[in-house]
């Protein structure tokens, strides 16, 4: 088997699509982030703790109410969503009108209360969650192993992620949302529900977030710091893309999982802090972020 | 033009007045603390009053500068690593090692800082996060840290090379003095004309860089002094409690900083000495009852944010006034 660089191809490959996956993860997590932020102007801190609740939400029924992964898939992301939209109606419309800090401030608080509550309860270890039947096993491409559930959650995330981003660029509701962002009050001015298109669009985004935490839960175990170690490498690829654009979220998400997959394989010592070292150039290169448009 | 120089005249004398009330009440804590390791567990005490210093000096950025940095653990526990490496391995004197680390979380403000100011409001919350999460993973895998276990048994060593710190009343006296230099620090710091420029850029930065002034120098020096201030309080902590561990360094730690300044009120001095003793108070306690710690500071994050948002000082500073008036 050919060699790139002193690494066998089909391990260069392997981590290739071990990246890729974790930049799925990453897109579907800063893409709801970026949203949040151009619709309500808040930066939710809870976003990896709905990730982690989706992936125990998941286990949950799956385990204990017994039911089959395609129902888990859909029914533990809407249950995260209606938790987001409660969080949203209670407690963050009341600060829309304060610093940003508060909000950022509010999420943090819920995200320990969601992470202390699942720690106490279900200890640190990790929650074993099979791989549903219709997706085991792989296929022999002849240059790698390609497993039939990772390529099932890279394709998803990326159908998912297009779709929402048609979504909003190019349909009614999606132009409403992008009015609302301009100006809420003329928006509203044209009898548009403006706070339950707010509470809606949490709750949509959160629920992409449960999305992604039982799209994971067979992959990696579900555990209540799941969600915490990857809302921080979110921010960093937020930071890095910018949150002008959703289009411009999701390709730096992928691109930055390559890239710490790439890292893996070349120098794994330094594959944790791949994406903090990227930002740090990205700072210094082009402050405001790659896909802003602030400039 | 008659009525404000009245009021220019009361507010002047309410000032005095507020000064002398700090005064006494300055004095009153002053000779509690040092009689309070007669009453109280000393290494109690210690963990306070490094927490004191911590939030104080995170204070000056997030309450006077307006920036709400999500790192500052890497400074606490940054330094904190230093100062225990420099003393174990290196066997430098407990001053030398404590200027090791504090020297050590200065340079990584500097370099954060820099890069932070760089983007504005909540972006700068988002990259001191993850830079400090860099921090992290270096402690994790760096191999002079000890991984899981951290440095452990940490030679205390001898302050001016005669007084033995292996004595608790020794090292708790040390450290409260060592915090009283620091608050002093924090107090100047804010009570001068470059204090008066970071509340100034606060409160509207646009009509700061029209003044002629630049507020990226002004930002990145509070940040740096409060980053080294931080440091100098992890260091102490390294050395009373004799380990530096990942504790120091977790995002948690970041976080907690931040609740001990809500607590008590941003923005005043007083404040996160308030919230520190009620937050390291309120641990204490809990680490024995079996609750959930992490749900419970989460809770009063939420309570805080949602309900009294100046703090319990801030709140308590208002009533009186109201009262007064």
């Amino acid at each position: 088997m050919a060699d790139i660089f002193g690494v066998p191809t089909s391990v260069l490959l392997g981590q290739l699509l071990l990246g890729l996956i974790n930049g799925s993860f990453y897109a579907l997590l800063s893409l709801g982030l970026a949203i949040i932020f151009g619709m309500l102007n808040v930066i939710n801190f809870s976003h990896g703790a709905f990730y982690m609740l989706g992936g125990f939400t998941a286990w949950f029924m799956l385990s204990t109410l017994g039911f089959g992964y395609w129902t888990t898939l859909i029914a533990a992301p809407v249950a995260v969503g209606i938790v987001g939209a409660v969080v949203e109606r209670l407690l963050l419309r009341r600060l829309y009108q304060m610093d940003h800090l508060y909000s950022l401030l509010l999420t943090f608080g819920i995200a320990l209360m969601l992470e202390g509550l699942f720690r106490h309860i279900f200890g640190a270890a990790g929650k074993p969650y099979p791989v549903p039947s219709g997706l085991t096993g792989g296929i022999n491409l002849g240059f790698m192993f390609l497993p039939v559930y990772r390529a099932w959650v890279i394709v998803v995330s990326l159908v998912i992620c297009v779709l929402t981003w048609l979504a909003i660029e190019r349909t009614k509701l999606g132009a409403y949302l992008r009015a609302a962002t301009e100006n809420p009050a003329l928006v509203q001015a044209f009898g548009i529900n403006v706070p339950l298109m707010l509470t809606l669009t949490y709750a949509f985004c959160v629920g992409l977030a449960g999305f992604a935490g039982a799209l994971a839960a067979p992959l990696y175990q579900v555990s209540p710091g799941m969600g915490s170690s990857l809302i921080i490498v979110v921010f960093a690829v937020v930071v890095i893309g910018g949150m002008g654009s959703i289009g411009g979220a999701i390709f730096t998400a992928l691109a930055l999982g390559v890239i710490e997959g790439l890292t893996k394989t070349f120098y794994p010592a330094a594959s944790s802090i791949a994406v903090f070292i990227v930002m740090v150039l990205v700072i210094l290169i082009r402050p405001s972020g790659l896909f802003s448009r602030e400039a | 033009m008659n009525s404000s120089t009245v009021s220019s005249v009361s507010s002047v004398s309410a000032v005095s007045g507020q000064f002398r009330g700090n005064i006494i009440l300055i004095a009153v804590v002053g000779v509690l603390m040092l009689v309070a390791p007669l009453l109280v567990y000393p290494l109690f005490l210690i963990k306070i009053l490094c927490f004191v210093l911590f939030a104080a000096a995170f204070n000056l950025v997030l309450g006077y500068a307006g920036l709400l940095s999500f790192g500052h653990a890497a400074f606490f526990g940054g330094a904190a690593y230093i100062t225990a490496h420099a003393a174990k391995v290196w066997h430098l004197p407990f001053e030398l090692a404590l200027l090791a680390g504090t020297t050590f979380a200065a340079l990584l403000g500097l370099a954060f800082g820099a890069l932070a100011i760089r983007r504005h409001g909540i972006y700068f919350a988002m990259i001191t996060l993850a830079l400090a999460q860099m921090v992290y993973f270096l402690a994790v895998q760096m191999p002079f840290t000890g991984g899981e276990d951290g440095i452990q048994a940490v030679p205390r060593g001898y302050l001016f090379g005669i007084i033995d710190l292996r004595n608790i009343t020794a090292m708790y006296y040390t450290v409260l003095g060592g915090t009283a230099i620091g608050l002093v620090i924090v107090w100047r710091a804010v009570n001068s004309p470059f204090g008066h420029v970071l509340s100034a850029i606060r409160e509207n930065e646009t009509r700061v860089t029209s003044l002629g002034l630049k507020p990226e120098r002004y930002k990145l020096i509070a940040f740096t002094l409060s980053a080294a201030l931080s440091g100098f309080a992890g260091s102490m902590k390294a050395i009373a409690f004799q380990l530096a561990s990942l504790v120091d360094v977790n995002w948690h730690m970041s976080g907690e900083v931040i609740l001990m300044t809500l607590l008590g009120g941003m923005g005043t001095l007083i404040g996160p000495i308030v919230g520190a003793s009620i937050v390291v108070g309120l641990e204490h306690f809990l680490s024995t009852s079996g609750l959930p710690i992490t749900f419970i500071i989460g809770l009063f994050f939420v309570v805080c944010v949602m309900m009294f948002r100046r703090g319990v000082y801030g709140e308590l500073k208002l009533l009186l006034e109201r009262r007064r008036s």
